[in-house]
């Protein structure tokens, strides 16, 4: 047994209590936004329900369902998103910043080939192979941007202190965007009209069939990444390499190559996450891939940065905080507009995440020289 | 030289000499590094002329009538990797040749390569239609790859341009270090004189002196031919005779000692000083308004310098900072501001925002202090990006106008003695000028200071800085601190100055922007700082202000995003790198330096190392 008083080495400084302050804080506006709504979801006019919000409207739950499952769909893409900034953090210890700008590439890809599609009439007459098509398309445009990105900024930079390649990847995400706005211009961009079972919602649990198509692509892709990771020769390269890269080399891996490998299938993951973006949205534009590039990272870290099915999970519970939260949080608290708070709510998941528990849900798994 | 070679000698840690052997062979080549050159520079080429970069930017003169900015932009590359083609990495103990026709014929294929990349995409531009999803290339720029003329003509003449150029630059190896240094002081002399056009001219009428702004630039843009052929005849001389003085009095400067440096610094801060307050006068409004946005982001960037350059924290939602200064000063002096209106005079205000802003650094500063280096900069991101979401949100549109924000901002008042506006940009330059001394003042102290030497002890390793018994929680929140203060009075006269502010005017890039500035000039320089901000703001622009250049404002971001990586690659000090962040960074390569000098066992490198570049300086 250790004394008790060894077991906390640094002193509690006032940093400390204000953390303290600031995690009870959280979880007070969290328990209590959610006891409001309970409150009002049972009778609108009971007093604690007028207390906190006197025009509160609740939800049905027809609202509710269509909430989880569009914060589903769009987690599942998230968790996608996600896979390439746990992989490429597991082995080089550094958030590739620009990830979220290959998923931009990828959307924008997938627009362009759906359009040229629709052009040649594919589009309406074979939809489901024109959907192969396309994703085929930007998982190749994906990959390979991918990989230019790691030989050109970050190659040179490996075994920099973190925060250089971190820095160097600001940059890369800065020109890919502005790339694309000088190359293809500064105004959003429309996929072809899809077809109306894709629209309309089905009597199979009331979900639209995009919301449906996404889902399973994300399970199918996500089922692909574990059999590679898992079961091949090559993932268990990239296994190793992210125990330890040194090792590994001692063992005969070619850890460059392994590394190139990492790169190409977080790309390749994130060039899926475009087309069902496009999908789900229909609309992209060079922006795109920032904000779902944020919430993804946030999305990695809840599930423990270099964990795959903590990539999924934390993109499914980033996905649908960030649906249902301000409207089952904030607004029986009486915060007014607050669809516009979306993404303050998905920061605000992962300052809270990093503040309650940094390593997770699965814990994470970091590069050899990284763990302390 | 006798004298200046020993002065260097002992100031500059030296290098040991490099052998040298005789030319390559003029017609062997690695052909594969010759390709890979060629192909980056071929796609590089394809994309400069598909971001229409050379069309917009044809309409800016360089040197009347010859050369325009447009093909400036495509001439630049094939010179430069045929400069490239000929480097050599200098290793220890290996002899490098010394250059000849090889690098001249290298060079040539590189560019042949390169402006291969423009006849291709000629072609495929005649013949495709590009134009469904590249929308923003301009069909202007057939024509003037064309010179007038059809497709095949472009395509052979961007060969032969290619090559040319290419050529050219690999011949510039061939120069010595005399004639080289003339060569790029013309080109420099001749290309500042376009840049800074507006600038000369503009001072030029401010003091009477027309007939030499006349003389210089033609009346619709650019440099006179003959004036450009003036100008860098003369600079060539005068690099030419020059050589070596400047260093040698940069030189002579560092060596001294005591009260005869504090007295060269004090004259030199004087000159600096006195250029500045007396500049202005002569300029326009435009100068004014660029001198005064120029020192806004001088603000800015002395201020996350603090966090980035000493502290080593990345702070990427600076702009936090800068939107909370906006906004306070805002809400504390406008009377159209929702909710409240004290309507404070603006330097009460000032004193208001400031605690505030404070406060909010440590707010913000608070729960991130702990996290790992990259998280917390993502951290940092959100919380940038939160504080704006907040300003734009109906929730507080009660206190901050929404999307709409707060207008009809009044002037800012200096005790009654003046008003400081948008409408007089003089005075707003005046009032960033007296704010930028107090930052330099705050920044140099501290950096001296026990706080700052704690910044960098933690900066480079914060756990030996903990066990040295430095409290790195504190530490790190005084460096938040110190650079939200600085952050909110760079704010506080932005809203005196536009006179509204929007939640539009704190996006992200903001902070991006910021970064490169201070990533360009060099982290924990304060003079670098001051540089890059000058150089960046004043030649490219701010995020929404125009620079010298405005036919760039396009394309500025672009740029910024790829100074970015390439400062991270090739220079990570920055333009003007401060000297012990250099020594940091590049730890590995003269402790590698001094072993092989054979000064090092090979047990404690690190430690013989810095002694004896403390040796060397000595």
């Amino acid at each position: 047994m250790i004394p008790r008083t060894l077991r906390r080495q640094t002193p509690r400084t006032g940093v400390d209590w204000f953390l303290t302050v600031l995690r009870v804080a959280a979880l007070t506006v969290v328990a209590l936004g959610l006891l409001a709504f309970i409150a009002q979801e049972i009778d609108r006019d009971n007093p604690f329900a007028r207390w906190a919000n006197p025009d509160a409207t609740g939800l049905t739950g027809e609202q509710f369902w269509g909430l989880i499952v569009s914060g589903v769909s769009q987690g599942a893409m998230y968790g996608l998103i996600a896979l390439g900034y746990s992989m490429v953090y597991g082995v080089l210890g550094f958030i590739n910043f620009a990830h979220g700008e290959v998923f931009m590439v990828g959307a924008m890809t997938g627009m362009i080939a759906s359009n040229k599609l629709a052009d040649a009439g594919m589009w309406e007459s074979n939809f489901v192979g024109s959907l192969v098509l396309i994703v085929v398309v930007s998982v190749i445009v994906c990959s390979l941007t991918a990989v230019i990105m790691e030989r050109v900024a970050y190659r040179p930079l490996r075994g920099q202190p973190r925060l250089i390649p971190l820095i160097t990847s600001i940059g890369v995400s800065f020109f890919i965007q502005n790339a694309s706005i000088v190359l293809l211009g500064p105004a959003a961009k429309a996929y072809p009209d899809v077809p109306d079972w894709v629209k309309t919602k089905h009597t199979f649990l009331q979900i639209e069939g995009s919301k449906i198509l996404v889902i399973l692509v994300a399970a199918a892709s996500m089922a692909c990444l574990w059999y590679v990771v898992e079961r091949t020769k090559s993932g268990r390269a990239m296994r190793a390499v992210a125990e330890d890269a040194e090792i590994a080399e001692l063992m005969g891996i070619d850890v460059n190559r392994t590394i190139v490998k990492v790169f190409a299938l977080g790309g390749a993951m994130a060039g899926m996450a475009g087309i069902l973006w496009g999908i789900l949205f229909r609309s992209v534009i060079h922006s795109t891939g920032f904000l779902p590039g944020i919430k993804a990272f946030s999305a990695a870290v809840v599930g423990g940065i270099g964990h795959l099915g903590g990539a999924m999970t934390g993109g499914l519970t980033i996905g649908v905080a960030e649906s249902v939260g301000p409207l089952v949080i904030l607004e029986p608290l009486g915060v007014s507009g607050v669809s516009q708070l979306r993404d303050a709510v998905a920061f605000a998941v992962l300052i809270g995440v990093l503040l309650l528990r940094p390593s997770g849900i699965f814990g994470e798994r970091l590069p050899a020289e990284d763990r302390t | 030289m006798t004298g200046s070679a020993s002065v260097a000698g002992s100031a500059v840690p030296t290098r040991p000499e490099a052998l040298s052997a005789p030319p390559r062979p003029a017609f062997s080549h690695d052909w594969r590094r010759i390709a890979r050159i060629g192909a980056i520079a071929a796609l590089g080429q394809m994309f400069i002329a598909l971001s229409n970069m050379p069309v917009r930017l044809d309409e800016r003169l360089v040197v009347k009538p010859v050369l325009s900015l447009g093909y400036l932009v495509l001439l630049f590359l094939p010179v430069a990797v045929g400069y490239r083609h000929g480097h050599q990495t200098v290793r220890e103990g290996v002899p490098v040749s010394r250059p000849g026709l090889h690098e001249v014929v290298g060079g040539f294929s590189c560019g042949l390569l390169a402006g291969g990349g423009l006849s291709v995409l000629a072609v495929l531009l005649a013949h495709f239609d590009l134009r469904e999803p590249l929308v923003n290339w301009s069909p202007i720029l057939l024509d003037l790859l064309a010179f007038g003329n059809n497709t095949w003509f472009a395509a052979v003449i961007w060969l032969v341009i290619g090559a040319g150029l290419g050529a050219a630059g690999g011949a510039v190896r061939l120069l010595g270090p005399v004639s080289r240094r003339a060569v790029v002081t013309m080109a420099l002399a001749v290309a500042g004189a376009a840049v800074l056009e507006s600038l000369v001219v503009d001072l030029a009428e401010g003091m009477g002196l027309e007939a030499l702004a006349d003389r210089l630039y033609a009346r619709r843009g650019g440099v006179n031919w003959n004036s450009a052929l003036g100008l860098a005849g003369v600079c060539g001389v005068l690099a030419v005779i020059g050589r070596g003085r400047l260093r040698h009095a940069r030189l002579r400067h560092a060596e001294l000692q005591g009260t005869k440096r504090t007295r060269a610094n004090a004259a030199l801060i004087a000159l600096t000083a006195a250029a500045l307050i007396v500049l202005p006068l002569f300029a326009g409004k435009l100068t004014n308004e660029l001198l005064a946005n120029v020192g806004l982001f001088v603000l800015l960037a002395l201020g996350l310098n603090v966090v980035v350059g000493l502290a080593g924290i990345l702070d990427l939602g600076y702009v936090a900072f800068f939107a909370v200064g906006s906004y306070c000063a805002a809400v504390l002096t406008a009377a159209t501001s929702p909710r409240i209106t004290p309507e404070m005079p603006w330097l009460v205000a000032l004193v208001v925002v400031v605690v505030i802003t404070g406060l909010v650094g440590l707010f913000i500063g608070a729960p991130v202090i702990r996290m790992r280096g990259d998280y917390l900069a993502i951290v940092t991101l959100g919380f940038g990006e939160i504080i704006r979401l907040l300003f734009l949100s109906d929730w507080l549109s009660g206190w901050f106008g929404g999307a709409q924000g707060i207008t009809k901002i009044p002037a800012a008042g200096i005790f009654g003695l003046t008003e400081v506006s948008g409408t007089d940009p003089r005075r707003v330059f005046y009032l960033v000028l007296v704010f930028c001394a107090l930052a330099v003042y705050v920044s140099w102290r501290l950096e001296r200071s026990r706080l700052g030497r704690a910044w960098m002890a933690v900066r480079e390793d914060e756990t030996v800085a903990e066990a040295m018994g430095i409290n790195t929680v504190n530490v790190k929140l005084m460096a938040f601190v110190v650079g939200a203060v600085l952050g909110s009075f760079s704010g506080a006269i932005f809203a005196a100055k536009v006179g509204s502010v929007f939640p539009a005017s704190f996006l992200i890039l903001v902070s991006i922007v910021i970064l490169v500035v201070v990533i360009f000039g060099g982290m924990g320089n304060i003079v670098g700082v001051i540089a890059g901000a000058a150089v960046l703001i004043g030649v490219l622009g701010g995020p929404k202000q125009p620079g010298l250049l405005v036919e760039f404002s396009e394309f500025k971001l672009l740029i910024y995003g790829a100074l970015l990586i390439w400062m991270m690659l090739a220079r990570p000090a920055g333009l003007i790198p401060s000297v012990r962040r250099t020594r940091e960074l590049h730890q590995h390569e003269m402790a590698q330096d001094a072993w092989l000098q054979g000064q090092v066992d090979d047990e404690d490198e690190g430690k013989e190392a810095r002694s004896s570049t403390a040796a060397a300086r000595r």
